[in-house]
């Protein structure tokens, strides 16, 4: 197989396409997880969020009204977790695994019930999407070799909520590192009695923190469906959540790493349909399928902790009780 | 995962929280349904007829709830030992894979009563090693269980597109599936079995392996409560740290635990590949190994409430598929909103009910007091 300049691209472009919806999926797992709470529940809110988008916008038009509604279920689910592992002190895996499967099937019931397509939401036309924008000098430097190229087939030409994922990372490391929720938010991951002593809130704290993991997941599943996609199929995050959740897990629940790990994975899904079906030199036909595996498998090596560590934080998954 | 009351009389703890649980979680489904604009209490009446109504109808309610008997075994045993196995899915799918193995290599050598014990071992065997990971990484490298498990579901699901697509199918084949078993290693189906007392029950998927569900549900519960091993495995679930203080082999425990609960998912693999597909196929484990959290969770991580556990939602599989033809606006899908429903609130929010029960009971109790005195 040869590989030219072009070809790389457009698997690194594609990279960039997959890896988007994993980065805000992995921001989310970290805001919960620095808080303390474990959210197997990525998958699903990704789910919903991609459902709410495509049928807000199929019956309003807009994508913007997509996102909104979105952004709302996302945060409505979280509700429904923080009510049961917050308030409640309930396991948070399995109340994250309820989420899921009330998801996987709500958005068929709902979607046969409202539109009558087997589960699919209406085609939806390109006003109602967010479309791939051309960034400022595109076409002007296109012709410079290498520099050019690289400027208008990688960087330019995605859509508003792919450079939207890149800010979310920034933000993401801005809010938890340089700013006092953010000390508090990973102080009651680490150690939420010393934060209760303090006298804060460390449910207020975990509701927030999820909530924001809610307008997150929210704004990955709707670049999922009305980006990425033109409408909503039933399954369609097909296990990006829990790629994510693996990401979060290979970036040590920190933001950079996390979003590298994104990159890492969206790389090996972009490769592997690259490579279906293609004879590599000296390996034969490599199985895609070890490659799609790729993600889980890593991430189980380093559980493993052969390679380097990674340690969750330390009150990670246990509900908060307070001494009477 | 169980706890006692002291406030609460015993029979208030095993039976009227669970139903109240199972009563809010049927209650939301009532009002999806109604939000749908269909009728719930009419939609209940099909779903109960689909899945009860016939001998049909109760065949493939039964066999549903073999395939959630041994994923909720599955679950309740690790989760004696406080651990989560969330891969029952791919313990499953990798358990039906050492069956087609078994069977694929022997059917034509040897006969069914020598098949039989062979196919079982062999789904077993499957089963445990995909769990073995996992258990090893919990008990000696200190990786969560949950995250392994998710992952190898995943792995599972990869490993077997990869095997059917280019070991498994049949030369010239587009779809990827093995060949069909000889008949002599199928599982003897519940209809020709009562044919040979002369008994007529119409076809079903219900075969034999339902009898195996319950033999194993007998066998887990002496493991767990009469024997030694279940004992230690109970003691490591209580405190790990107490357990291991006392003398007990915490790791050892962690290993045979999960090897046993991935033994027991595997199972459902004998279920589907040997007593209905007859052949190894894509994705016949459909979310099973997934029931059998919301199958522990209800019947409290006993086999006896697993076995009820696993009928109900064998009812609502079976009847939900009935209801979707009855009903054509509400899709079979439903029924994996009250699934998660149930382990929400069975699961997640099983003690959400319970002050206002205790505070019911007292009010109950002083009024019997005031009237003694």
């Amino acid at each position: 197989m040869d590989l030219s300049l072009n070809d790389l691209l457009s698997i690194l472009s594609a990279t960039i396409r997959l890896s988007t919806p994993l980065i805000f999926a992995a921001m989310a797992g970290i805001f919960s997880e620095r808080s303390g709470v474990v959210d197997i529940s990525l998958e699903g809110k990704l789910l919903a969020g991609a459902f709410a988008a495509a049928s807000v916008a199929a019956v309003t038009g807009s994508a913007w009204l997509g996102l909104g509604a979105a952004i709302l279920t996302g945060m409505a689910l979280s509700l429904v977790h923080g009510f049961a592992s917050i308030t409640h002190k309930g396991d948070q895996v399995v109340s994250g695994v309820a989420i899921n499967i009330i998801v996987s099937g709500l958005t068929v019931v709902l979607g046969i019930a409202w539109f009558h397509r087997a589960g699919q939401t209406p085609t939806l036309p390109s006003s109602a999407r967010f479309m791939s924008i051309k960034l400022p000098g595109a076409d002007a430097i296109s012709q410079v070799p290498f520099l050019g190229e690289i400027y208008t087939k990688l960087i330019s030409g995605h859509n508003l909520l792919v450079y939207l994922a890149f800010v979310c990372v920034g933000l993401t490391y801005w809010i938890l590192f340089k700013t006092r929720f953010g000390l508090r938010l990973r102080a009651v991951g680490e150690n939420p009695k010393a934060v209760d002593t303090a006298g804060i809130s460390v449910d207020f704290l975990r509701y927030r923190a999820i909530l924001i993991g809610g307008i997150l997941t929210g704004i990955g599943g709707t670049y999922i469906s009305i980006a990425q996609n033109a409408s909503f199929t039933r399954d369609m995050s097909a296990g990006q959540g829990y790629i994510a959740l693996a990401a979060m897990i290979f970036g040590k629940w920190k933001p950079t790493p996390a979003m590298l790990s994104c990159f890492l994975f969206g790389f090996l899904e972009a490769l592997s349909m690259r490579l279906q079906g293609v004879v590599v030199p000296f390996l034969g036909e490599v199985p895609v399928q070890l490659i799609q595996a790729g993600p889980y498998i890593l991430t189980v090596v380093l559980l493993a902790g052969f390679v380097g560590r990674a340690i969750a934080p330390k009150a990670d998954g246990v509900p908060y009780i307070k001494e009477r | 995962m169980s706890r006692t009351s002291k406030s609460l009389p015993v029979w208030a703890d095993i039976l009227l929280i669970p139903l109240i649980n199972l009563a809010m979680a049927l209650g939301v489904s009532a009002l999806i349904i109604y939000l749908i604009g269909e009728n719930p209490i009419e939609a209940l009446k099909l779903m109960i007829e689909g899945a009860f109504g016939s001998s049909e109808g109760i065949g493939y309610t039964l066999y549903y709830a073999t395939n959630f008997i041994f994923t909720g075994l599955a679950v309740a045993v690790a989760f004696h030992a406080m651990l989560f196995n969330i891969g029952g899915e791919g313990q499953a799918y990798i358990g039906g894979l050492g069956v087609a193995v078994a069977l694929l290599a022997l059917d034509h050598y040897l006969p069914f009563w020598l098949l039989f014990p062979i196919a079982i071992m062999s789904a077993m065997l499957f089963g445990a090693a995909w769990a073995a990971i996992p258990a090893y990484l919990q008990a000696y490298r200190g990786s969560h269980i949950v995250i392994t498990t998710i992952m190898f579901n995943f792995i599972a699901a990869n490993l077997m597109v990869y095997l059917l697509v280019n070991v498994f199918i049949m030369p010239g084949s587009m779809t990827p599936q093995s060949r069909t078993f000889l008949e002599s290693a199928w599982m003897p189906t519940m209809q020709a079995m009562f044919a040979t007392f002369g008994i007529k029950i119409s076809e079903s998927p219900l075969n034999f392996s339902f009898i195996i569900s319950l033999i194993t549900s007998l066998l887990v519960w002496i493991y767990i409560w009469h024997t030694r091993w279940g004992y230690e495995m109970r003691s490591v679930g209580f405190s790990e740290p107490a357990a291991s203080y006392a003398g007990i082999n915490t790791k050892k425990v962690i290993m045979i635990t999960m090897l046993i609960s991935g033994a027991l998912a595997g199972l459902a693999g004998v279920n589907e590949i040997m007593g209905v597909q007859h052949k190894l196929m894509l994705d016949f484990v459909a979310g099973y190994g997934f029931t059998g959290i919301a199958v522990a969770l209800m019947g409290r991580n006993h086999p006896v409430g697993i076995i009820m556990a696993s009928i109900l939602f064998g009812a609502l599989f079976q009847g939900g598929a009935e209801l979707s033809f009855d009903m054509p606006a509400i899709s079979k899908e439903m029924v994996f909103v009250i699934q998660g429903l149930i382990i929400l609130f069975s699961g997640a929010l099983a003690y959400m009910s319970k002050p206002w029960v205790e505070r019911l009971f007292s009010i109950f109790y002083r009024k019997i007091e005031a009237k003694e005195a």
